[in-house]
Formats: C-alpha cells, sequence, structure tokens
C-alpha cells in the first residue's frame, strides 16, 4: 500500500478494486484517508468493482456499515451467498455495445436499490451488476478477471472526456 | 482471490469479531490454535462444526476451517458447512500417510501448506487454490517460516534460467508435475498466490515475510494466546491484531513498522524451533 501525501497528486481516474470491504474501510479510516478518497471520486472518473462498489454505496446492509456515500444504491454484502455460490454467469448489456459479458462473482454483493440519477448497464437474471451516475461506475463482479475489457475502456472514455 | 491481507487463526465467535474489527482478510475458525495443541497433545481433528458455524453467524468476512491431510470426509463436511475456504493442515494430526485430498473434486477453494517448489506444485496438481509456506506452527518463532519461504522463492528463480532438458530433470527431482514446472519457469511465478505461515508472532515479522514475497500472512497462535496455554485479553489481542494487519499493508515502510511496533506489548512467549525434537515437528507431515 502506498499513501498519498498530496491530493493535487495528478490522478485522472481511479480504481478502487475489490478485496474485503471490512478490512478496506478499516485502514482507509485508520489513514484519515476516507474524506479525500470521497473528494477524489466525487469530481473524478472512478470505478469500484465488488468492495470497491460496496464503498460507493449510499447505503449498505448485512450488516450495515460506513462508506464513503457518493453513489446513489443500495447494496447487500455478500448478496448472492458465500465462496462456495461463487460463479461465472453470461449477461447481456443494454448499454454496452458488443457481445454478451462475461461476469465474475466472488462473494458478491447486490444491488437491491438504484436512486433516480443512477443508470443500470447490465443486469444479471433482472437484478443491476454494472451501474453508473454521472462519473461514477460501479460493478459488483469482477472485470479484471475477465479476458475482455470494457468495463475498464468505458472508465478511460470518461477520462479521457474530461 | 484472498490476497495482500491477514488472516487470523479464532477459536471463539469474541475473537473472530476482534480479528474483523482489526482488519482481518478473514479468519481461521478452530478448535485449539496451533500452540495449544501443542501442548495438549492428543489427536487433533477437525473442528466442530457447531464451532465453524457459530463462528461463520459473527462475522462478515470469509471463514477458512481446517481439515487432516487425507481426509476427504473432513473435508466433504467442511463444504457441505458452507465454509469459505478449506486447509488441509499440518497442524492436525494427519489422516492418511499417503495420499493427500484430491482438491479437484470440490468446489470450495484449498489452502496447503509446503516446505519447498516441489511440496508446492504437487499440492497444487492436486487441486490446492492457495499455497502457504508451512513455517513451523504455534512456536512464535518465525526462523522456519523464513526458511521455506526463501527456498520457494529461490527455487523459482532458478528454474527460470533452466533449459528445456534441464526441466525435465528438474520435474524428476522435484517430484512435481513437468508441465506445472514449465509454467513456474515460462512465468517466475506460483501458478496461484503464495501466503506464508507458522511462527509468525509481531508486526516485524508479518512485514518480513511480505518483504520475501508473502502475498498474505496467517497468524496463529500470535494474536490471541499469552503463552501456549493461556489466552491474552481481549485488549492485548485487539492491539495486536491492528499492529499485524497495519504492518502487514505498510510493509515497506519502516516509520510506520516503528509506530505500531511501539504500540505493541509483549509477544507471545513463544518456542525455539532449534529446541524441538525432530518428531514434535509439524512441518514433516504432509507427502
Amino acid at each position: 500500500m502506498h499513501i498519498a501525501n498530496d491530493s493535487k497528486n495528478g490522478l485522472d481516474s481511479l480504481v478502487i478494486p475489490g478485496g474485503e470491504s471490512t478490512t478496506l474501510l478499516k485502514l482507509l479510516e485508520s489513514g484519515g484517508f476516507l474524506d479525500r478518497l470521497r473528494d477524489f471520486v466525487s469530481t473524478k472518473p472512478t470505478l469500484g468493482t465488488c468492495a470497491g462498489a460496496i464503498l460507493m454505496a449510499t447505503v449498505v446492509d448485512n450488516p450495515p456499515q460506513p462508506s464513503l456515500g457518493v453513489l446513489d444504491i443500495h447494496v447487500q454484502r455478500n448478496g448472492y451467498g458465500r465462496q462456495i455460490d461463487s460463479t461465472i454467469e453470461i449477461a447481456s448489456t443494454q448499454k454496452l455495445d458488443g457481445p454478451p459479458l462475461e461476469l465474475v462473482f466472488i462473494r458478491a454483493p447486490k444491488i437491491i436499490g438504484t436512486g433516480p440519477g443512477v443508470e443500470v448497464l447490465a443486469t444479471r437474471r433482472g437484478e443491476p451488476v454494472l451501474v453508473r451516475q454521472g462519473k461514477m461506475l460501479a460493478a459488483t463482479f469482477h472485470p479484471e478477471l475477465s479476458i475482455e475489457s470494457r468495463v475498464h475502456k468505458c472508465l478511460l472514455a470518461m477520462a479521457r472526456s474530461q | 482471490m484472498l490476497k495482500g491481507g491477514v488472516i487470523m487463526d479464532v477459536t471463539t465467535a469474541e475473537q473472530a469479531r476482534i480479528a474483523e474489527r482489526a482488519g482481518a482478510a478473514a479468519v481461521m475458525a478452530l478448535e485449539r490454535v496451533p500452540a495449544q495443541i501443542r501442548a495438549e497433545g492428543g489427536v487433533a481433528r477437525m473442528a466442530s462444526p457447531k464451532k465453524i458455524r457459530e463462528i461463520m453467524d459473527s462475522v462478515s468476512i470469509p471463514v477458512m476451517a481446517k481439515c487432516r491431510i487425507g481426509h476427504f470426509v473432513e473435508a466433504q463436511v467442511l463444504q457441505e458447512l458452507g465454509v469459505d475456504y478449506i486447509d488441509e493442515s499440518e497442524v492436525l494430526t494427519p489422516a492418511d500417510e499417503t495420499h493427500h485430498v484430491l482438491k479437484h473434486d470440490f468446489t470450495v477453494p484449498f489452502v496447503c501448506g509446503a516446505r519447498n517448489l516441489g511440496e508446492a506444485l504437487r499440492r497444487i496438481a492436486e487441486g490446492a487454490a492457495m499455497i502457504r509456506t508451512k513455517g513451523e506452527a504455534g512456536t512464535g518463532d518465525v526462523v522456519h517460516a523464513v526458511k521455506h519461504l526463501r527456498a520457494i522463492v529461490q527455487e523459482i528463480k532458478m528454474i527460470t534460467v533452466l533449459s528445456e532438458e534441464e526441466l525435465f530433470a528438474k520435474a524428476k527431482e522435484l517430484q512435481a508435475p513437468h508441465e506445472l514446472l514449465l509454467r513456474v519457469a515460462r512465468d517466475g511465478k506460483l501458478p496461484v498466490p503464495n501466503f506464508s505461515a507458522g511462527g509468525i508472532a509481531t508486526p516485524a515479522d508479518a512485514a518480513m515475510v511480505m518483504q520475501l514475497g508473502a502475498e498474505a500472512v496467517f497468524v496463529g497462535s500470535g494474536i490471541f494466546m499469552k503463552d501456549a496455554t493461556t489466552f491474552a485479553s481481549s485488549e492485548d489481542s485487539a492491539r495486536r491484531a491492528d499492529a499485524i494487519v497495519r504492518a502487514t499493508t505498510h510493509y515497506m515502510d519502516p516509520k510506520i513498522l516503528l509506530a505500531v511496533s511501539e504500540e505493541q506489548d509483549v509477544a507471545m512467549k513463544g518456542l525455539a524451533i532449534a529446541t524441538l525434537r525432530e518428531s514434535d515437528l509439524l512441518q514433516t507431515r504432509g507427502w
């Protein structure tokens, strides 16, 4: 882990990766980093995947925990079950051009509610798994574990058009 | 994949909650920690499902549990229980003197111990999704955690410079599958994450194995034990757990390592591995 001392560090965009959201939160809080991260995510293109999506959500359940509270979604942690319920699915993408998208879910959170400003880009059996609100993009799956890069290209496109 | 954090041994729901609050990436649900097993003796088996379930119900982070080496039915029981990972562990008394569990038969991922590259590749061939170097569990002495991690890192480096015919000979020498060895030679790393375990007791120990190339750290008796038979207080355990997590996260930053080392009170008393009899070693279990 590296500690960014300067908030004007020239970063154009950010990926908040997966992991254990309780662990991420603990380390972010202990470093006083949470507020600086919230400022960045509020203004610059950001992609949160899995635990990253949990950190960005306004409401977190199962159990409730603090978050950046910037993306207007309600998430349920481990919403699809434990490790043995982890799965790879293929989903149609209403909003991304190209073939169906591979979704790798590992102890994934479930989005159980979205606010009015949130656009749903992909769904799993009717439930949102990839959403966008302004410059924020959140996936409950792990796009970095699939060969294709459409989700990351989405983030880069937002970073370029700033 | 579970990477870059601390996995803590716990024996109660309260310890599991302390671990979670400290920022553990997962907990290992046990009946007794290795230091207790070592002190009390007897046959060490899979923890009771009731105990594991109690721990699973008390935290939201992943829960691991151990089965005996080769005991595929303990593994079936643990999978049915819904644990997130199974550790086929030398800390428990082996159930088979020749075979390990065929881990490809399971959907739950396994972690297995190894002391060298050959052992690691044999476990991966059987289906292990993660490797941890064994060290010597329950001692609080880091010396063999270091020895085994260095051995694997050095063997991998050497493999990368071997020619094709040398790799055939090497596979025979290591008693490892040739196709896995080719992959290690090509990538310069194991095809699965490599964690460190067995004797890590202080924040500096944790940072040391991270600097040596471990991708996560298992801490057993070092957090919740005062010595081999008595538990540390909840406050001391919470402080130690917090310090180990911060040291593992900031393992390259001596300023933070100093700060967390200062906060730490005395570590567990420990047992020097050099004074143990050969027959008391757990690391030699596994084939």
